[in-house]
């Protein structure tokens, strides 16, 4: 694909900053997310969840929740139409609990009812009997040869082993650890909502807030027991995504209630459902081992990475081979050893969140390689140039880095950035506790730390990955004007603007409208893995170059000018493309093989001042340098990364999904800490645009790096505040306060199979 | 129950049940959707709306306890096609992405404005700290509130 832009100059075009054109009617409260659709005669769904973690049900009594006033149909795992189990890798989940419940808030039954209220309920009036099984909660325990099978095929979800060079060399110099993260939320803030409305033909349109309409509507169908032509899917307004609307909430369950009263039901969780209706990003536990020689070279890294997919598969395989692919990080490391392993517990299912695996990791190696720079008396800054990857060098799949690969660029560019004022202010607002006035500063201590990153963007090991995009220009009384219509999801990250402005580049037209995306053109794939501008940006701009050789084949025979485009659209041009990267290739057992399309790398330098004596943090200024590729829509691309970092931020010092015994303990935004404009720091961002030779204009993507250096950066400014050891997040005050560093209780050693662990 | 209330200038009336909160009588009775629940909490402001002239969380808001009052929201703010000063600075800046916190933040960020025509960053960041954006790390809504002070003030 060429990445030069066409020599066309119309306002709107590539590389300026752009209005969305969602934007004034979301400014005007107009724009309709899901939970603001309405149809007459509407009825409401309402979801019955599972209060344990892992239950036998005995019996379902539904009869006093029918009787109920406004209830106009309760389905229960006895009334769905077929057996179909759903998931997006692994066909693993029941539309409905069918004899046993894996997790607390697995769906057990649903009621549509005249009223959100009559529907809430008619769930309370069902009677379920249980018998309590023991849950497994410790992933690390579920592995190991004496736990009790949670699915048919055991409790392993997916193992990845990456072996590269000698993967038992030794070396001079060597660090070890054991790291863990929480369970991060994507904690969107439109819930989960959808519209279901049964069609005269025995089918049903769902309008649906979600990532990735096609792949809704091939877990859908078959669990409705219709055709994939009998359900139509439409893009309901997206409040956020982050990874989780990747899979199937309330999808079937809308439409089941809309086919059995032939009514519209619209479902919407609230915050609590919510939090028990998604999937969250991934526990993790992680031993790293790294040699190096005392130049600073590295030689070998070795890991065990145990990363819990709860009750249900989701993406865990993708994300398991994320964590093992990248677990050496955006460094030369010529052997290697990681091996990952995704178990099933009884916690909340888990699975996509922005980073996908690569955020756990990330947080293990940015806090050895700063171990190894103690070790070796090395700057960590200099140690990372060192070893940084460069153009052609393999990463640990032997996969080489082609294209761009500005590691070192970024790391000096980032470690460059001016520092803020190096006093620690006195206003108590800005001291950390803030408002709380909890220090005038007596106890407060500043660090300064760095950390690096990479991931792939679009789709990997062999996934058939395309987008699909129909263009078409005519023109009306106003003059010429482009619509562009594709399947992707706006999830808020400004794909509509991007593929707007590329219509307006190529084709030289400023009028673009970009339809709303539903299932009667191709896919385009989710709005994930960074990969839309590259795909479904690419997919426009391949429609939109085919559009333009007609237009100019027209010229020719009119021996008129191309630019002339009143006299040559008397019939539009229409065109529809489908667009894919190059081929990836499947793993192998080892896991040496070119399974990337390309690398996104960033850095990020994080200046904290700590309070030791309240283990409270202010972050003062979060630094970055992000390869982008190429800029499309810079004001756009400004905000993916402040966003990104604002999450990597929660992820170290603020936000995780507690658990116990299986039990979420603070499903709520007011026990769910997130960053608000008082914990978010200005973040200084540079931009470096070495474009990618097989992307649009060379546009990597840009979604994810933001999120998974930051958290590492973080915590390692506040190891250099504090001198606590901090192998956990989120970084708690107790953490700093005590000191008491994390310990998984299990024995392994890094790079061994985890099934091996042996109690501490 | 039901409420007489004045919304956005309108005299409406609406039945609100006992425990019902002024955000679902503005959501599901009086036909106004743009004011978001996203916490029922009043943790993240999405809700945010003008109430006598005073900002608050129209999810803390009993239905029945809005009668007779006046209760201003997002879509009374722009005129038509003309968005007030505080919306065109939010599209202008950058500062919407998915836009579920958006309608809040202009609600808000207009009674800022209005006690404070000229907030130092410091007391942006107090002011909006109930206001939770997923998207934006605040960066560009910060921004957005600046350009608004500049325009609502012409400075």
């Amino acid at each position: 694909m060429s990445t030069a832009l066409p020599r066309t100059k119309v306002r709107g075009g590539v590389g300026e900053s752009v209005e969305r054109p969602d934007g004034v009617p979301k400014v005007k409260g107009e724009f309709q997310y899901g939970s603001d659709l309405r149809r007459e005669g509407m009825l409401f769904g309402a979801t019955l969840r599972s209060p344990h973690p892992h239950a036998r049900i005995l019996s379902i009594d539904v009869a006093a929740a029918k009787k109920m006033s406004g209830v106009k149909s309760v389905i229960t795992s006895a009334e769905l139409p077929t057996r179909d189990l759903f998931g997006l890798m692994k066909l693993d989940q029941p539309v409905l609990a069918t004899g046993r419940v894996r997790y607390v808030g697995e769906p057990v039954a649903i009621v549509a009812a005249e009223t959100a209220e009559e529907a809430r309920l008619a769930t309370r009036a069902i009677a379920v009997r249980y018998e309590l099984l023991a849950p497994i909660t410790d992933p690390v325990a579920s592995l190991q040869p004496d736990a009790a099978s949670l699915h048919q095929k055991g409790n392993v979800i997916e193992d990845v082993l990456v072996e590269h060079g000698d993967p038992d060399a030794t070396a001079e110099v060597v660090v070890a650890g054991e790291y863990e993260l929480g369970m991060q939320d994507q904690a969107a803030l439109g819930p989960e909502a959808g519209l279901a409305i049964p069609r005269q033909d025995g089918g049903v349109e769902l309008h649906i807030a979600t990532q990735w309409l096609h792949e809704d509507l091939r877990q859908i169908a078959p669990c409705l027991g219709l055709p994939e032509s009998k359900v139509h899917l439409v893009l309901a307004g997206v409040g956020g995504a982050f990874g989780a609307r990747e899979d199937v909430t309330l999808q079937i369950h809308t439409c089941l209630l809309a086919l059995a009263t032939r009514r519209p039901v619209r479902m919407t969780y609230g915050r609590e459902e919510s939090f028990y209706g998604h999937v969250h990003r991934h526990p993790a536990k992680l031993w790293y081992m790294h040699g190096a020689k005392k130049n600073g070279d590295l030689v070998f890294v070795r890991a065990t990475v145990v990363l819990d997919g709860g009750a249900y598969a989701s993406s865990s395989p993708a994300v398991v081979a994320n964590a093992a692919c990248f677990g050496a990080g955006p460094y030369r490391v010529p052997n290697a050893r990681i091996h990952a392993v995704g178990a099933y517990t009884n916690n909340p299912p888990t699975g996509a969140m922005r980073g996908f695996g690569a955020v756990q990791s990330c947080f293990a190696y940015e806090a050895q390689m700063d171990k190894l720079a103690v070790a070796l008396g090395i700057d960590p800054v200099v140690l990372r140039e060192r070893n940084a990857l460069r153009n052609g060098d393999r990463i640990i799949t032997s996969q080489p880095v082609e294209g761009s690969a500005p590691v070192a660029d970024i790391v000096r560019r980032c470690a460059d950035i001016a520092m803020p004022d190096g006093d620690i202010p006195s206003d108590p607002i800005s001291l950390p506790g803030g408002l709380g006035n909890l220090t005038r500063g007596e106890g407060v201590r500043r660090g300064v730390g760095f950390a690096a990153g990479l991931k792939n963007v679009c789709y990997s090991h062999g996934f058939d990955d395309f987008s699909t995009a129909r263009v078409r220009l005519s023109r009306d009384t106003r003059g010429p004007i482009v619509h562009v219509h594709t399947a992707a999801a706006e999830v808020g990250q400004g794909i509509v603007s991007v593929c707007a402005q590329i219509a307006r580049t190529e084709l030289g037209v400023e009028r673009v409208e970009v339809d709303r995306p539903d299932t009667t053109i191709g896919s385009a794939g989710s709005s994930s893995a960074s990969r839309q501008t590259w795909m479904t940006g690419g997919a426009v701009l391949a429609a939109c170059r085919e559009v333009k050789a007609e237009l100019l084949a027209r010229a020719r025979k009119a021996g008129r000018s191309p630019d002339d485009l009143t006299a040559l659209l008397d019939e539009p041009i229409d065109r529809t493309v489908t667009h894919r990267h190059r081929d990836t290739e499947p793993r192998d057992p080892n896991t040496q093989n070119q399974g990337h399309v390309a690398f996104l790398f960033a850095a990020h330098r994080a200046v904290v001042d700590v309070d030791v004596d309240t283990g409270l943090v202010k972050v003062v200024q979060v630094a970055t340098a992000q390869d982008v590729g190429k800029a499309i829509n810079p004001v756009a691309v400004v905000g993916q990364i402040e966003g990104g970092i604002a999450q990597g931020l929660g992820l170290a010092v603020m936000e995780e999904v507690q658990l116990r015994d299986g039990h979420v303990r603070n499903a709520s935004f007011t026990d769910y800490l997130l960053p608000t404009t008082l914990d978010m720091p200005p973040v200084v961002a540079v931009l470096i645009e070495h474009p990618h030779p097989d992307a649009p204009y060379g546009a990597k993507g840009v979604g994810e790096p933001p999120t998974i250096s930051s958290t590492p950066a973080i915590v390692a400014a506040i190891r250099a505040a504090t001198g606590r050891e901090l192998n956990r997040v989120p970084v708690s005050p107790d953490d700093i306060v005590f000191g008491a560093p994390y310990r998984s209780g299990w024995r392994i050693a890094p790079g061994d199979d985890p099934r091996r662990a042996v109690r501490a | 129950m039901r409420i007489k209330l004045t919304v956005n200038g309108e005299e409406r009336e609406a039945e609100a049940a006992d425990h019902e909160s002024l955000l679902t009588v503005l959501r599901e009775s009086l036909g106004l959707p743009g004011s978001k629940n996203a916490c029922e909490q009043g943790e993240c402001g999405s809700c945010s709306v003008l109430m006598d002239g005073d900002l608050v969380c129209a999810c803390l808001v009993l239905g029945a306890a809005a009668a007779g009052r006046s209760v201003e929201t997002v879509e009374s703010f722009s005129d038509g096609e003309t968005l007030h000063p505080v919306q065109r600075a939010f599209v202008d800046a950058g500062a919407v992405q998915c836009g579920f916190c958006t309608p809040g933040l202009v609600v808000a960020t207009y009674a800022l404005l209005k006690r404070n025509p000229e907030p130092s960053d410091k007391e942006v960041r107090e002011a909006l700290s109930g206001n939770i954006c997923r998207c934006t790390g605040y960066g560009k809504i910060l921004e957005a509130v600046e350009r608004a002070s500049a325009a609502m003030y012409r400075r």
